[in-house]
């Protein structure tokens, strides 16, 4: 279990976190303009790095703020 | 046999009695009942896995491979404990295992005849063929020969209790080099250990009879803590056991080192055990594990048996073990026999590095001590003592070829099985591991890892670091999975929520099911009725008269901020901007990926200010996904959400006459069809409390929803049920409610949809605006799969006989080629027949076709419909 530090009330257990995937990913602001090829990019694929992977995280039972944060893939350890 | 003296953790002035396989026995306080085993000359004490060879005490801690004892009678009996690790007190009861019919004569030895037919891959090679092979055949064959201790079928009757703890410094480990350790940190200091108590280092919270298991990522160590197993159980008081999830800034470990077997031929016959361990036998506990004994390769200690009165021949090495039931001689290395009644193996150590590779710690092959010792890392725990290294530098022992040479004692795994894996092709340590067994049993190879991966890299010619070892996992010793679930069992295992007229239902007799976590009246049945029969007649109550349903549970935000219609128009796949105060409206959610996420009614209650409803299951996961966009995507929007789902009690009165009977409680609101038309929502008073009513319908009849303070719910409740019992109104629950919108062709999300489902797939294209420029999911509409003229759409249909949920739909009866699946079927109050719900390929246009829905029986024909059933122009629900 991580030990995740939420940047409004500090370190917490992981059980009060929800993981929002990669970070980064804007939603197209108009969507409607784009190629089904440049949609399904948007939708569905990830960049998957080995290394420092900036993800989402919401401290849903606590603050229920959303806040980005990093983590490398080789050693799980945290990165700013 | 117990000497006269030593024995530095023993009480000789107290006598415990205790049972094994029902032989009365003795021994003493700070024994272990392997320690007190053999000062009754036991060394046979159990069985092996796959071959039934007769097995002695190996070790004298936690990584005992061999001596698997039940411990405790009843509910109570404890399977596959490890002996060395069971503390003796006053009345202990131990059983062996995997024999039968008793340990000195066990028919499944016979197996041990048949060896040749078990070899590397045997599970592999021999059990495969047609499923109904492995459930008549394989595995009650291999449940039967191969088990380790039966659990008991009773409940556990002891409780467990859980605590989390915070430290600066965790040193797992209560040796020397543990101590030290712990001395000598700052701050709040934790020390851990397996064994009895000992001493505690000053300042420092010692935790003794804690194993610590796994360590996890961020420097979390999970530890159980057993604190009442040494009490017999009378004198127990509280929990049995303790697990222990601690968070540490600093982790040492000082978890020590495990002395290793040598692998000759009958290395596995009782009385042949560890030099260490025979020698913690003399000096812990006074037992002399034999009168004469050889010590093969390092003799260490060994030497102090001497002083004990045996006779002890060292030798650099053995070929052979031989006996029975007990070691009773060996031969040496120039070929001679020499009797003895206990063979040490001195082989060398390694330091017991599981809790450093739980999270990525690396080890390196150290050729001088032949172990793999940590490599310390950043981030990594500091190890200390015989865990670091600091070990005996000790000269391997050849291994001895030949037969019944055994690697993993637990297992049964041979050194003539490495040798086949290896020239089989199973070269990387990873897959011998898998093909053979090796270090799989309940001792995680703590004694065999070494001694496979050292001969498959004799069989590689490569050095054992090339071969590297497996990867350990928590946990590093069993734990029971009473400890893992604490108090979270039977009721205490979910929350339970349930709404403010739950007593109400009670008192009604109300049949309850779980929605998520809420309790929900299922049904409620009279006397003597069946659910079938109570669900019709709810069902033609609510059609024919009036009933009543508690909808507390629906999930209700409250969304406030001059852009809130802004962000209804963003989440909802319709147009909300010009969606009067006073109305409500229908709305279908998407994710972006098109496929439908949750539906539900929406209010404005004022120009800024909504409450959506959601469904009871996904209220949360809505709320999280409006956060998340909010926050994220559209952080321009002034608008704020709050969960509103207990605040708000929610009555439905539904049927024919449910206008009649809100005139008989209602007041402050025009209730006629002209002034609160079907879609609106006025203010009014039920029982002199104020309550919000919403005309929404899930039942396709007239319906009014009263929603008030979840502090009134039970009073508007009576009030409500007051002026409906002369108009016999009828609760009903929600497998009623479920027949009544399916008949309407309503759609359940997570029933009717499992993520792959769109809307116009559901026939709720009428709920889409494409002239809106932008909402969640939109883009994803247009593309071409979902496009496609043979996708999933909703379907009634009207079968010959009752189809169940989840049945396969095939175009003709013969036909196996699948085209779509029963999502919810029921049996129709009103029509009297079964019905069902579908998703059916192109299904819109096979309405008035036959198709046949298969479910293991005969295929049962069904005529497609529309999803509707039940008074398709709405003329009652708008009434
Ligand atoms: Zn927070």
């Amino acid at each position: 279990m991580l030990l995740i530090v939420c940047p409004h009330c500090g370190p917490r257990d992981q059980t009060e976190f929800s993981h929002g995937g990669e970070a980064g990913r804007v939603r197209p602001a108009n969507p409607e303009v784009l190629g089904d090829a440049e949609w399904t990019d948007y939708l569905f694929m990830r960049t998957n790095p080995k290394g420092v992977h900036k993800e989402r995280w919401c401290h849903s039972a606590g603050c229920r703020k959303w806040f980005v944060t990093g983590r490398d893939t080789r050693s799980h350890g945290w990165v700013k | 046999m117990r000497v006269s003296a030593g024995g530095a953790r023993i009480d000789r002035g107290r006598v415990l009695r205790f049972r094994f396989d029902g032989v009365a026995m003795t021994g003493h306080p700070g024994d272990t009942l392997a320690s007190a085993l053999l000062a009754n000359g036991v060394h046979l004490v159990g069985r092996s896995f796959k071959y039934h060879r007769p097995r002695g005490i190996v070790s004298a801690g936690a990584e005992e491979p061999n001596a698997l004892v039940t411990v405790g009678e009843g509910a109570f009996a404890e399977p596959n404990t490890r002996a060395t690790m069971v503390e003796l007190h006053e009345g202990l009861v131990a059983t062996s295992q995997n024999r039968w019919p008793s340990l000195s004569f066990d028919a499944g030895a016979l197996t041990g005849l048949f060896g040749r037919f078990f070899p590397a891959g045997f599970y592999y090679k021999t059990f495969f063929g047609p499923a109904s092979r492995w459930t008549g055949l394989y595995e009650p064959f291999i449940r039967r020969m191969a088990g380790l201790g039966p659990a008991p079928t009773a409940a556990d009757p002891d409780h467990y209790d859980r605590v989390v703890a915070h430290c600066d410094c965790l040193v797992i480990g209560g040796g020397a080099a543990g101590r030290a350790a712990a001395a000598a940190a700052s701050g709040r200091v934790m020390m851990l250990d397996e064994g009895m108590p000992g001493a505690d280092p000053p300042g420092v919270t010692c935790l003794w009879r804690t194993t610590a298991f796994g360590r996890y990522d961020d420097n979390l160590v999970m530890a159980v803590e057993r604190v009442a197993d040494h009490l017999p159980p009378d004198e127990r008081r509280g929990p049995r056991q303790r697990l222990w999830q601690i968070r540490a800034k600093e982790i040492v470990l000082a978890t020590g080192a495990h002395q290793q077997p040598l692998v000759f031929p009958g290395n596995d016959l009782p009385g042949v055990m560890l030099e260490s361990a025979a020698v913690r036998y003399l000096n812990d506990f006074g037992v002399l594990v034999g009168r004469r004994i050889v010590v093969a390769g390092e003799i260490g200690g060994a030497d102090a048996l001497r002083d004990a009165g045996a006779e002890v021949v060292h030798l650099p090495h053995v070929l052979a073990a031989h006996g029975g039931r007990r070691v009773r001689g060996v031969t040496g290395p120039d070929g001679r026999r020499i009797a003895c009644d206990a063979l040490l193996m001195g082989g060398h150590w390694q330091p017991a590095v599981h809790l450093f590779t739980h999270v990525g710690g690396k080890v390196a092959f150290d050729a001088g001590r032949h172990a793999f010792l940590p490599v310390a890392a950043e981030g990594q725990p500091r190890c200390v003592g015989a865990c670091a290294g600091e070990l005996p530098v000790v000269a391997p022992v050849a291994p001895v070829v030949g037969p019944k040479a055994f690697v993993d004692y637990q297992n049964d795994v041979t050194l003539a099985d490495i040798d086949l894996a290896a020239r089989e092709g199973f070269v990387s340590v990873e897959h011998l591991k898998r093909y053979t067994t090796t270090g799989m049993a309940t001792d995680q190879g703590k004694l065999s890892n070494l001694n496979a991966l050292s001969r498959l890299a004799d069989n590689l010619a490569v050095a054992p670091g090339v071969v590297g070892t497996t990867t350990f996992r928590p946990p590093y010793t069993p734990v029971t999975f009473g400890a893992l679930a604490g108090h979270d069992r039977e009721l205490l295992i979910d929350p339970a929520r349930t709404t403010p007229l739950h007593g109400w239902h009670v008192a009604r007799g109300a049949v309850f099911e779980d929605v998520g976590q809420w309790k929900r009246p299922w049904y409620f049945p009279k006397a003597g009725e069946s659910m079938h029969e109570a669900v019709l007649r709810e069902g033609r109550a609510v059609r024919e008269g009036v009933g009543m349903l508690d909808a507390s549970t629906l999930g209700k935000i409250d969304i406030r901020g001059p852009d809130a219609a802004a962000l209804l128009n963003l989440v909802y796949t319709n147009a909300w901007a010009k969606l009067e105060v006073g109305r409500c409206r229908y709305g279908v959610m998407l994710g972006e990926d098109g496929m439908v996420f949750d539906d539900g009614v929406s209010a404005r209650i004022a120009d800024d200010h909504f409450i959506m409803f959601t469904t009871t299951g996904n209220a949360a996961r809505v709320l999280d996904r409006l956060e998340d966009y909010c926050q994220t995507e559209w952080p321009h929007l002034e608008v704020w959400l709050n969960s509103v789902t207990e605040h708000w009690a929610a009555a439905v009165v539904t049927g024919p006459r449910a206008r009649d009977l809100l005139k008989g409680a209602v007041s402050g609101c025009d209730l006629s069809a002209e002034a609160f038309p079907h879609l609106a929502w006025r203010e009014a008073v039920v029982a002199g409390h104020p309550v919000r009513l919403y005309r929404i319908s899930f039942t396709g009849e007239l319906s009014f929803e009263i929603h008030s303070d979840a502090r009134h719910a039970v009073a508007v409740w009576q009030a409500l049920w007051a002026a409906g019992e002369a108009l016999g109104v009828t609760a009903y629950g929600t497998e009623t409610m479920h027949v009544l919108r399916a008949e309407k062709g309503y759609v359940i999300i997570g029933q009717e949809t499992d993520g792959t489902v769109g809307p116009h797939d559901l026939g709720l294209g009428w709920a889409v605006s494409l002239k809106k420029p932008d909402f969640i999911g939109k883009r994803s509409l247009a593309r071409p799969d979902m496009q496609r003229p043979d996708r999933k759409q909703l379907v009634g249909l009207l079968p010959d006989a009752a189809v169940p949920e989840g049945a396969q739909l095939t175009a003709g009866a013969a036909d196996r080629a699948m085209l779509g699946h029963v999502t919810s079927a029921y049996h129709s109050p009103v029509m009297d027949r079964p019905f069902a719900l579908a998703l059916l390929s192109g299904g819109r246009a096979r309405v008035g076709e036959e198709v046949f829905a298969r479910f293991g029986g005969a295929p049962v024909r069904c005529t497609v419909t529309e999803a509707m059933f039940h008074d398709p122009e709405g003329v009652r629900m708008n009434g």
